[in-house]
Order: structure tokens, then sequence, then C-alpha cells
């Protein structure tokens, strides 16, 4: 009996990767210390909390499981499938609060953006993947127009964000993939000098964001609310924080959004300095991980799609921080696996999973 | 071979991605560590910065109002107090549409015509944003209903608010004065006078009389709590609290009863009569008639009811006592005689013939005498008992009238009394220099003959007069009239005194006194024109009657064209003092378009004496029968 639950437990925890199930779940326990105190003690957010973490972890763990041979089938359909759903965005889809960015299916209306993260560094590591012995400067162009196209028709609905953070995935994977330093640096020059045009298309609104991290005062009540407040937030702090449940930003709800987006505010006003460092070590432990499990990954495609996905997570978490800091313009982006928000963390654990089935399908092929 | 070059090739792109990815660490590691410097500028060099801006989110100072201070007659009855009551407010900043909300409220809570007027004529005069009332002195059940439909209504609150009110309605109105709402003239003033933060909370402030006077004294000194907020503003907790400091009360020197027997002798008439007390100066009673109800004015009157005191045609809302103009008439008398004997002018023996008329040297022009064909033989004495006009004219004409003028200055004419009500009308004590400033123009001789006899130019107050009535009945010692006597802190409950001590003293000749205060008396004596209304009294009186001409009074409002001739009527003066020998009470008193001055003021001012020196309770006037009593020819004096 007691052999037999040894042997399901072995089964089932057969493709998860202890260390960094273990650095996940600090950060998930901090998470659920922080939802705490921003949703004022209120148990119902907990209780969703726990419930998306356990459809999170089943996602993961369905992830872990499928070797990662046959997910490198599923890469170029799910990336088309993505594409056509964007377009159809652009030509049905219905406009929310400005902006062009779900489709009704009629039995669900999905975001076809959020589909498109995770199918933009499959397929393009799996275009790497398979013309791996003889890459040219050529493939690395025809990669580049597939992500530019995805990304170009999220950037017109305008989700400049989500665009931004499709388009780092997608160099990531050019970088990983071993884009010439030449090109690199060519291109970035070239994003430089774009980058007046790339103002003269944005829309009003997402210039007013940018100038309001220059100038967060000049619309203290409107557009720089959030900024001023977080970083009243944030500095009010200090080195060890005003204790948890005890930041006044947060339960005298200066503090906007301060379960979702701005929930790093909380955290930081209640745990100072000192928990910022805490929080950004945990975070180098899971990116740490995930690299780790990237250098001895088996083939290039789980290669490519590994380093993106810590990279992304990386950049997430970099991004969403610095707009609370006040040194990112204020983008949706939350903060993964501290944010409250169903979506963005089974989408976070999904990653883990594929992470987690490149580490553990390696130590099955050699055993 | 091959093969050995692809696997070397495959060691290159491995070890070229171990380096890209060794990059990449590099790069999470540098964005990282300036996601760290950034928190470090922000929790440690910036620290107290962004706390000071955390805690100035939270704290926020709540003004706590004081206690307005309360308004006491001389025996302790109360003029002004506070009390406690609920009203229904709304804040026009979040409440949306005004309109729609208040016809919401009025499913719920009676809200009436006028309170809608007021609301309205509130949210124009409001300074910046603050909730205002649309009802007030909510019932219990009101308060009720509405807590059951509060979630219908943002932006509406009850809240409990101190309200002032003036328990005696119109009595001595023109002397308490009222309180309302604070609107932008006032928040000017109180900011050129550097007040303004004292103000932080308060909704009212004095607008007239007393309440007006003496505002710093009853407002008191506004209290600081420092409450915990959230991001709505919504108070959480109280941090600190430093306690307002009620308003100081204000004693009176007036006595109330006194006040409401002189309004009651009034008997609807109007008119004005202020009574001093001439061993201090104080103010015993002060009344301008008729009064209107202070309560009115509190939160905001309601236009309508504004108009209709405007354009009433007896004006209750001119303080007639103080502000009121009248040509003193025959009361004037005195002081002439006075000016005469001290002057070296005349003395008491000397007697003119009187004809009924005086002219001037070159001219046929006559001046008459209010009793045609005249009262022959006439000295000092008689020309005061029985009011001789043509005694002064001649005497006015020796004297000239810069004599006469400077020595009117003496008993404060043509100047402020100083009394601590504000809105003090000046009068005028006529003169060459002064008709050269107001009409340009040349004095003439004849001016100064109708000045002698309180007529031409000559205009008083009524508290003027009685002043100087009060300086005659003393023998020259002059006090600056005053209403308060002392102000009570209210703290310390100690009283501190006002005003009690003599402006200056008049060095006349004892002889001089006594010759104008015997002749005074005997005005009340059979064969003086205060005789009827005297007669049979207690105790001795001093005393002058007057009779002033009038085209209209000195306002320049238009009549109701069917009052015309009423209002054109004399108006009815008499001043007086007693007891004669050791005097209480020194008055004047003025009945508008009622007729001769002996008649019909005379007796007003008796009944008023009685009740103060005897308590006789005063009859009920029959102000039909008064209003109407011929008046024709009785004297002028």
């Amino acid at each position: 009996m007691l052999r037999a639950v040894e042997t399901l437990w072995r089964r089932a925890t057969a493709h998860i990767d202890g260390p960094l199930m273990a650095a996940v779940m600090l950060l998930v326990v901090a998470g659920m210390v922080t939802l705490y105190s921003a949703s004022n003690q209120s148990f119902d957010r907990m209780e969703n909390k726990l419930f998306n973490l356990g459809v999170a972890f089943a996602v993961m763990w369905i992830a872990a499981n499928i070797p990662i041979a046959q997910l490198m089938r599923l890469a170029m359909p799910a990336y088309l499938a993505a594409l056509v759903l964007l377009v159809a965005v652009a030509l049905f889809g219905d406009v929310r609060n400005g902006a062009r960015r779900w489709l009704d299916l009629g039995f669900i209306s999905l975001q076809p953006s959020e589909l498109m993260k995770l199918a933009l560094p499959l397929a393009l590591a799996w275009y790497f993947d398979r013309y791996e012995s003889s890459l040219r400067l050529r493939n690395y162009a025809i990669a580049a127009l597939l992500f530019i196209l995805p990304v170009a028709l999220i950037a017109r609905q305008p989700d400049l964000g989500t665009a931004l953070l499709i388009a780092a995935s997608g160099c990531y994977v050019l970088f990983l993939a071993g884009l010439p330093w030449k090109v690199i640096f060519a291109l970035a020059g070239l994003g430089v000098a774009a980058l007046p045009l790339l103002w003269s298309v944005m829309h009003d609104y997402q210039r007013t964001r940018v100038m309001i991290l220059l100038d967060p005062a000049q619309d203290p009540l409107g557009a720089g609310y959030h900024t001023i407040q977080s970083t009243i937030a944030v500095g009010s702090g200090g080195w060890f924080g005003k204790g948890w449940l005890q930041g006044t930003q947060t339960h005298l709800d200066f503090l906007p959004e301060r379960t979702t987006d701005f929930i790093f505010a909380v955290y930081s006003e209640e745990f100072g300095l000192f928990g910022n460092a805490l929080l950004l070590l945990m975070f180098l432990l899971v990116i740490g991980r995930g690299l780790v499990i990237t250098l001895n990954a088996p083939t290039l495609f789980a290669r490519l799609v590994g380093g993106s996905i810590a990279m992304t997570f990386f950049t997430y978490a970099f991004v969403n921080m610095g707009m609370v800091a006040g040194i990112l313009p204020v983008v949706g982006v939350p903060l993964p696996l501290i944010s409250y928000g169903g979506t963005a963390l089974v989408s976070v654990f999904f990653g883990f999973g594929l992470l987690m089935s490149i580490s553990t399908n390696r130590k099955l092929n050699r055993s | 071979m091959a093969q050995y070059i692809e696997l070397r090739n495959l060691e290159g792109e491995m070890s070229e991605f171990r380096r890209r990815v060794a990059v990449a660490g590099v790069f999470v590691l540098v964005l990282f560590a300036v996601l760290l410097g950034r928190f470090f500028w922000l929790q440690v060099v910036q620290h107290d910065y962004y706390l000071t801006q955390a805690e100035a989110n939270r704290i926020s100072l709540v003004p706590v109002v004081p206690n307005r201070g309360l308004i006491l007659d001389r025996h302790g009855a109360v003029l002004a107090h506070n009390y406690t009551a609920y009203t229904l407010e709304i804040d026009p900043a979040r409440a949306g549409d005004l309109e729609a909300t208040i016809d919401a409220l009025a499913g719920i809570i009676e809200i009436a015509p006028r309170d809608r007027r007021r609301f309205k004529r509130l949210l124009d005069e409001s300074r910046q944003l603050s909730a205002i009332p649309i009802r007030t002195r909510l019932s219990d059940e009101e308060i009720a209903r509405f807590a059951a439909n509060r979630f219908r209504f943002p932006g509406v609150e009850i809240n409990a608010r101190l309200f002032r009110r003036y328990p005696n309605g119109t009595l001595a109105s023109h002397v308490v004065g009222y309180i309302g709402r604070i609107n932008k003239k006032d928040v000017e003033r109180l900011e050129e006078d550097g007040l303004i933060a004292n103000y932080r909370g308060s909704e009212h402030i004095g607008k007239t009389g007393l309440e007006q006077t003496y505002e710093r004294e009853l407002h008191g000194i506004t209290g600081m709590a420092q409450v915990e907020v959230d991001s709505g503003g919504r108070a959480i907790r109280t941090l600190s609290r430093t306690p307002p400091v009620s308003g100081n009360n204000l004693r009176l020197h007036l006595d109330l009863r006194l006040q409401q027997a002189a309004e009651q002798a009034f008997g609807g008439r109007r008119g004005a009569l202020v009574t001093i007390e001439p061993s201090t100066g104080g103010v015993l009673a002060f009344v301008s008639m008729p009064g209107f109800d202070p309560n009115l004015f509190i939160d905001g009157i309601d236009p309508q009811t504004w108009s209709e005191l405007n354009t009433h045609p007896d004006r209750p809302m001119v303080n007639r006592a103080l502000h009121g103009q009248y040509p003193p008439g025959s009361t004037y008398k005195p002081f002439m005689a006075l000016a005469a004997l001290e002057l070296g002018r005349r003395t008491p023996q000397y007697s003119i013939n009187d004809p009924g008329f005086f002219m001037l040297p070159g001219s046929s022009h006559q001046y008459r005498d209010w009793k045609p064909g005249g009262h022959g033989s006439v000295n000092m004495h008689q020309s005061i008992v029985i009011s001789c006009d043509t005694y002064y004219y001649q005497l006015a004409f020796e004297m000239g009238i810069d004599a006469i003028a400077g020595f009117m200055r003496h008993f404060g004419f043509g100047a402020r009394t100083g009394i601590d009500l504000a809105g003090e009308a000046i009068g005028i004590n006529p003169s060459p220099e002064w008709k050269q400033r107001r009409f340009r123009q040349k004095w003439f001789t004849g001016d100064t003959i109708s000045v002698s006899i309180g007529q031409g130019y000559n205009i008083t107050t009524l508290l003027q007069l009685a002043n100087a009535t009060a300086i005659v009945a003393n023998r020259g010692t002059v006090y600056r009239p005053h209403l308060v006597n002392s102000i009570q802190d209210a703290t310390t409950q100690a009283h501190r005194p006002v005003l009690a001590e003599a402006v200056r003293r008049l060095d006349f000749r004892s002889q001089n006194w006594d010759i104008v205060h015997r002749a005074m008396v005997d005005v009340n004596m059979p064969g003086g024109t205060g005789h009827r209304a005297f007669a049979g009294a207690a105790y001795t009186v001093g005393g002058k009657t007057g009779t002033s001409q009038v085209i209209a009074i000195r306002q320049g409002q238009k009549y109701d064209a069917s009052k015309i001739d009423e209002r054109h009527r004399d108006h009815a003066l008499y001043v007086a003092y007693a007891p004669a020998d050791e005097p209480r009470i020194a008055l004047a008193v003025l009945l508008e378009n009622a007729g001769g001055g002996g008649a019909n003021a005379a007796p007003l001012a008796r009944s008023v004496i009685d009740f103060y020196l005897l308590g006789t309770p005063v009859r009920p006037v029959d102000a039909e029968a008064a209003a109407t009593a011929p008046a024709r020819h009785a004297p002028r004096g």
C-alpha cells in the first residue's frame, strides 16, 4: 500500500523540476501574503486565487508531461491559428475601452494576443530548429517577418504594451538562435533612429503615458495619479517597510489597482527595500533555474523555447516593477505570480510546465 | 570527416549558445540592479519626502467650529443662543444633477418652495465647494426616512450643526442684528484682516447689529482635529484634537424688560427710541420700529421674503435709531439756550417781545413762530417751557452760525457717538464750511435762523439726541454710549468691562445748568408743552418737546403713493431725563409722521419712564387712533 502510494507519487512528480518548483512556490507564497493585505483581508480573493492556482498547477503538470518533441509539432499550427484570429480581430473585433482587442466567437470571447504570447516563441523556435544546420541571414529575415506580422497587428489594436512584450519574446528567440552581433547592433541603431517615427504613430493616450512618466505632477489627479501614488507607496516604505497590513497608501485606498497591476506597490510599502531585494532574489532564482534548464536542453527547439520563457518571465517582472517604481510608463502588465488574475497565472504556469518538460525529458532520455 | 566537422560545428554552436545565455543572464542582473538602485533611491534617499507625502495623503486637518458666544441682557435674559440640529445638505460637486436630486429628495422629505429658492441663492453665493443645506431642523422621522434611502443620494448628507437662535424674535432685533452664511464679500474682508484661517469650517458670520460689531469676541477660536482619511476623503479615525475655544458672551447694559415695554409703547407706530443711563452712558433700551425677525436670516433668507422686507413701505430693515436722520426740531432749544448762557449772549432775565415772527434787517421775509400772533414777552425760561421760536431766531441771528456750530460740537452733534454698533449715521451740525463742502454754496444768514429751531440743515440721529440729553442730565459728563457692559470670557468665565469711563467733561457754569434744568422741568408742569403727558407723575422730569417738519424721511426712497399724505406729516419728538434731581434715565423718542411732540411723543416717553422708575405696566396703545390723531394745530415745541 505504502509502496503503491510511493510509486504513484513518483509517477506524478516524474516531470516536475524540483528547484524550479521550489523557487516558484516562494513567489506564490509571497504573492498570497501580499494579496491578503492588498485586498483588505478579503478571503474571497484568496479563495479565488487558490482556485486559479489549482487550475494553473494542473495546466503546468499537463504541459510538463508532454514530450517536447510532440509540442514542436503543434508550434506552427498554433501560430497560424493565432495569426488568423488576430486578423479576424482587426476586421470584426469588439471595441472595449477604446481598443479593438476582443473577438467574440459566440460561445467565448477571447483576446487572440494572449494566445500569440505563447505561440510566437514556439513558432520561431520551430523555424530555427528546422533550418538549424543551414542557417543563413535569409532565415533570420524570414523569422523576423514571422514576428513582425503579429506584433504589428497587436500594436494597431492598439495595445502597444502587449505588442512590445511579444516582440521582446520574439527577439529573445532570435538572439539565442545566434543572430549575428553585427545585425543586432545595426537593428538597435535603427530602432533608436526610428523612435521619432514611433512617436508620430502613437495614439494620444500612449503619448500621454510617456509624458506622464517624465513628469507625473503635470496631471496629479488624472493620468499621473497611478504613478504618483505608487511611488509614494514605494518611497514611504523605507528600509524595512511599514509592516504587513500597515501600509497607509494601501489600506486607505490611495493606491489604484492594488490587487492587480500595482500590487508590487503594496508589497514594497509594507516590506521596504529589504523585502524588495528579497523579492528580486526570488525572481532571480526562477529565472536562473530557467536559464540553467535551457543550457542543458537537448534540442535547439527546446533551448530556444526554454530561454524565451525564462527571459519573457523576467521581462514581465521587470516591466511591472519598473512601472510601479516610476521608471517605465504605465502599461497593463501584471507582476507574474504575485498579481491577482487567472489568465496570466495560467499562462505563466504553462510556461513553467514547458520548462519542466524540457528539463525532465532530457533526464529521461539519458537514463 | 564530414561528421567530424559537423560535430565541431555543433560544439561551436553550443558554446556560442552558452555565451548568449550568459549575456542574457548578465542582462537580467544589470536590469535588476537598475531596479534595486531605483528602490534604494526612492526608499532610502528620498524616503523622508515620500513619507511626508504619504502622511499628507492620509492625515487631514478638520476644523472644529467653536460655539458662538451668547448675548445676554443686564439681568441675564437671553437674546441670542445656540442649539444643535440636523440639516440635510447637498454637496454640489458630488451630487450631479441638482434639480433631479432635490426633486427626488422631495419625495421623502418635505421641501418647500422657499427651501428651494434659498438653496439656489446659497448656491450662487457660496464660497468654494462646500455642502449647502436644503433643509434645516429635520425631525427624527425625517432623519430615519432619509437614512433608509441614503444610497439613492450620493453627495447628500445629514449633518449635526450648531444653529443660532434669537428667542425673542423681533424684540430688540435692531440691536442684536443677525448672523448669516459667509459670502464672497465676507471672505474677502476676512482675508484682508488676516482672520480667514480662524473661519475654516465656519458657516456663519455676524452681518448686522451686535452680532456684526462684536464678531471677533463672539466667534471664538476654531479647533483642529487631525483625522485619518481614505482617498475618498472619508474620516477613518481621529488622531489628535485641539479643542475649539468658545466665543465670549456679551453682557449688555440693555434691560430687556424695558426694551419690551418701550416696543410695546410704540403700539405698532413707526419711530425710534433710545434710552441711556446718564451716569454710565449705558444704553438701557434701543428701539427702532418696526423690527424684523432675525431668525429668518440665519440660514439664508429666501429671496421673496427678503424683497418683501426691503420693499415694505415701513422699511423694517432700517435701524431708525442708529441710521435714521431727522431734524431735531425744538428739542434743539435747550442746547441753544445753554450756548447763549455760556457764550454770554443772553442773561436769564433778558426778554423779547414776540410779535409772532422775526425779520432779518433789510428783508421783508417773515420767519414765523408756530403760534400765530406770538407769545408776547418771553425770557429764556419761558422760551423753553412754551417753545417760543422767535426767541431763538433772534438769538441765532446775534450769535452767528460759527458760534452755534462750535458750541454744538460739545454735545456730539454732527459726529458719531462711537456707540458699539456698526453703521452709525453721522448727522449734520451745519456750518458754512460744511455747506461749502456739501453744496459748494455760500452760507446765508437765513440758514442760521432755521438751524436755531432744529430745522433747516440741522439733522441728528435719535442716538445723538439721547446722548446729548444724557450730557445735559448729568451736567456735562460725556460718556460714549454703549450697549455691551462686559464681555464674559468663555473659558475663565471672568467679566471684562467695556467702556465705563467718561470721555470728557464740559466745564459749564453750574448756574447755567440750573437755569436750563429748571426750564426743562417746567416744560412738564402746567403751562408747559409736555404738561398733559406728565400730569400726575410721581417723579419730576426734565424734558423738551419737538416737532420736526418733513418732506420725506431722508433716505430717498419712494413712498407708496396712497400714503404720501401721511408720510408728509411732522415727526413727533421728545427728549427727557428723570428723576430730574438725580437722573437715572435719559431718552429721546421720535414717532414718524405722528404730528406734535407734546401730544404724541411725550406720552410714549412717560410710559417708558413710568415703567423704568415705577414698574408701571405699559398700557396697550390704540394704534389706529394714535396714527390718525389730528396733528395740525398742535404746538410745534
